[in-house]
């Protein structure tokens, strides 16, 4: 009875999908999640951004009932994981790194199956296992047998699985880990069109471009723990926003646009570096307004650019920023694109 | 058991959505058979994908039956007082109860393979009975020991095997060995659910199968065995199952073997099974 007063007209009025209080989980003297708290408003992106071994991976097998919890409580679409799993599953999609469809069938034979599984009828499960490879373009291998799949249409073949109950939360465990840039772009793709129709996301990742991509906030774990919350813009802001990267037509005039940038003194830019080896200079921006007066700065006085790019920040410059501390992966875990 | 009741401190948030009828989380028996149905032909189509899958059970009981007819059946046969023909009577009944176990092996490796690929996550996070996953490995493997045990039977009737006792007798071991067959099942799936690798699983199911295949009265009467091996083989169950076998095919006592083998079947079955669903849900 008091759950039907609380019944929300508006799925989208900012009601939690997910709510984790204190979460804890031990793997022997590991504590794989230390006191994890987090929630995940409906219809919002929640992006987990953390390095290996945070505890992401940990986190989403709690919240999709594969694994118990040793303390803390936590709630999906007002299901307890612990208390009411088999209510809970009706509810959520997981994709992980690791694509859970049987390698052995065709892909369409994997659809059917988990609409069958789902209680679809068959004319439903098979008209539904049609629909949903057109989506995700693979009408054509849906045939073949998901082992020779290449690992962009696995994944999408993954997101494809997940989506066949139209699950109210869907978990997104390092969707493109692993995948080149190209693909990575495809699986991206489908989730702002997931987003788009509705869903509630949790998204755990390793690349703060993916994050900002995709989440509409940022929770960032380490080691069991969350270090740091907030959008994606406060926690950008906090750790200094993205970089512009400039390349002078001429790399004798490095040193002459930094000390033009320095002492122009434009609102909000803190300084300038220049790097003669590579022949670029790095400029701290916090916003679209500080990149196009500092462009606008080198045109006025003069300089011409070779090449002109943005970066955001690394995750490692994220935990330096958060914590004071290198994170122990983060460094090889930047896309090349992104720290190039 | 109302979901309010259950959780007095979550807050049903997130309830905006329509939820399914069923949402009290019980699965009805209609919809469980159909999951299993579904997952079945899942396994089914693995195999119409993966033919050389069938090879076990599909040259296991030719190779068998013929190795042990033309390699012991002369001397065996001749020892109990016929030739080859008494000894491969007294063959198929033990190789049906025997290639029963051979084939339930299967299933532990098979059920360790699912588990070291995503396609179990899967599974075990949809809205259906953990143990529907294992009941279709079983019903599938139950169907393998099926057209093993047909091959075999063609076998021996194309060599001569006469039946001494009615079709009824027949299909009562048949039925006998697969129940047996299936609640030998529940002990490897555990067995897979334990051990790291397939391999091991294989490994470790070989050397416990071996002693007992063959320590037992599947391929020669125990009579001229050691005092010691006679007390083993008395208690081992796949003697009584191939005793209860060989009793309904061609005749003999048949009461007490039938029984004990029964006694077992449920006994392993009411152990196993109970062990085996629940490491399965709680393996992570």
């Amino acid at each position: 009875m008091v759950r039907m007063t609380r019944i929300d007209k508006n799925p989208r009025s900012g009601a939690n999908a997910v709510e984790v209080r204190g979460l804890v989980k031990h793997y022997g003297s590991t504590k794989a999640l230390d006191g994890v708290d987090l929630d995940v408003r409906e219809g919002t992106v929640l992006g987990v951004l953390g390095p290996n071994g945070a505890g992401k991976t940990t986190l989403v097998r709690c919240l999709s009932t594969l694994i118990v919890p040793d303390a803390g409580h936590a709630t999906v679409a007002g299901y307890d994981v612990v208390k009411q799993p088999r209510q809970l599953r009706r509810t959520i999609g997981l994709t992980g790194q690791y694509a859970s469809v049987d390698e052995k069938l065709s892909g369409w034979e994997n659809l059917y199956m988990i609409g069958r599984l789902l209680d679809l009828p068959r004319k439903t499960a098979r008209a539904r296992a049609d629909e949903l490879l057109e989506r995700f373009s693979l009408t054509e291998a849906a045939r073949k047998a998901a082992m020779d799949y290449s690992g962009g249409m696995r994944r999408r073949l993954d997101l494809a699985a997940s989506m066949i109950g139209s699950p109210a939360v869907l978990y997104l465990d390092e969707p493109t880990t692993g995948l080149d840039p190209r693909t990575r772009n495809e699986v991206w793709d489908e989730v702002q069109r997931m987003v788009a129709e509705g869903a509630t996301v949790l998204l755990t990742t390793q690349y703060m471009e993916e994050a900002e991509q995709l989440a509409n906030e940022l929770t960032v774990i380490d080691k069991g723990k969350i270090i740091a919350r907030g959008g994606v813009d406060e926690l950008k802001a906090k750790v200094g926003g993205r970089t512009l990267q400039l390349r002078p037509s001429d790399p004798a005039q490095l040193a002459a646009m930094a000390q033009a940038i320095r002492e122009a003194g434009l609102d909000g830019v803190a300084g300038a570096q220049a790097v003669p080896d590579e022949g670029l200079l790095y400029v701290p921006i916090l916003s679209d307004e500080q990149l196009t007066s500092v462009i606008g700065l080198l045109g006025t006085r003069g300089f011409p650019l070779a090449h002109v790019a943005t970066a955001l920040p690394s995750l490692d410059e994220v935990f330096l920023a958060i914590t004071g501390e290198k994170s122990a992966s983060a460094t090889d875990t930047i896309p090349e694109e992104v720290a190039a | 058991m109302s979901t309010a009741t259950l959780t007095p401190t979550s807050t049903p948030t997130g309830s905006g959505r329509a939820k399914p009828v069923h949402d009290e989380g019980r699965i009805g028996l209609r919809n469980n058979l159909r999951h299993i149905g579904a997952l079945v032909r899942r396994n089914l189509l693995q195999i119409k994908k993966d033919p050389e899958s069938m090879f076990d059970a599909l040259l296991m009981p030719i190779i068998f039956t013929l190795l042990f007819v033309y390699v012991f059946g002369g001397s065996v046969g001749g020892s109990m007082g016929g030739g080859r023909q008494e000894y491969l009577n007294y063959l198929i009944p033990g190789l049906m109860a025997m290639m029963g176990m051979n084939i339930a092996m299967a299933v532990g490796s098979g059920v360790n393979d699912d588990f070291r690929k995503g396609v179990m996550d899967r599974f075990r996070t949809m809205p259906i009975a953990r143990s529907s996953v294992l009941i279709a490995k079983i019903v599938v493997e139950l169907g393998r020991m099926m057209v093993a045990t047909l091959i075999l039977l063609a076998m021996g009737f194309a060599l001569g095997m006469e039946l001494q006792e009615s079709v009824l007798g027949l299909l009562g071991a048949i039925a006998l060995s697969a129940a047996f067959g299936a609640a030998i099942m529940w002990i490897f799936i555990l067995l897979g659910l334990t051990m790291k690798t397939a391999q091991a699983v294989q490994g470790m199911g070989m050397l416990v199968l071996m002693p007992l295949q063959f320590g037992s009265s599947i391929f020669a009467p125990t009579k001229t065995m050691p005092g010691w091996l006679q007390t083993f083989t008395d208690y081992n169950p796949l003697s009584n199952l191939a005793d209860a076998a060989r009793a309904l095919m061609m005749g003999g006592p048949l009461a007490h073997s039938v029984l004990v083998t029964l006694g077992w079947t449920v006994v392993i079955t009411a152990v196993m099974a109970p062990l085996a669903v629940s490491k399965f849900r709680k393996k992570s």
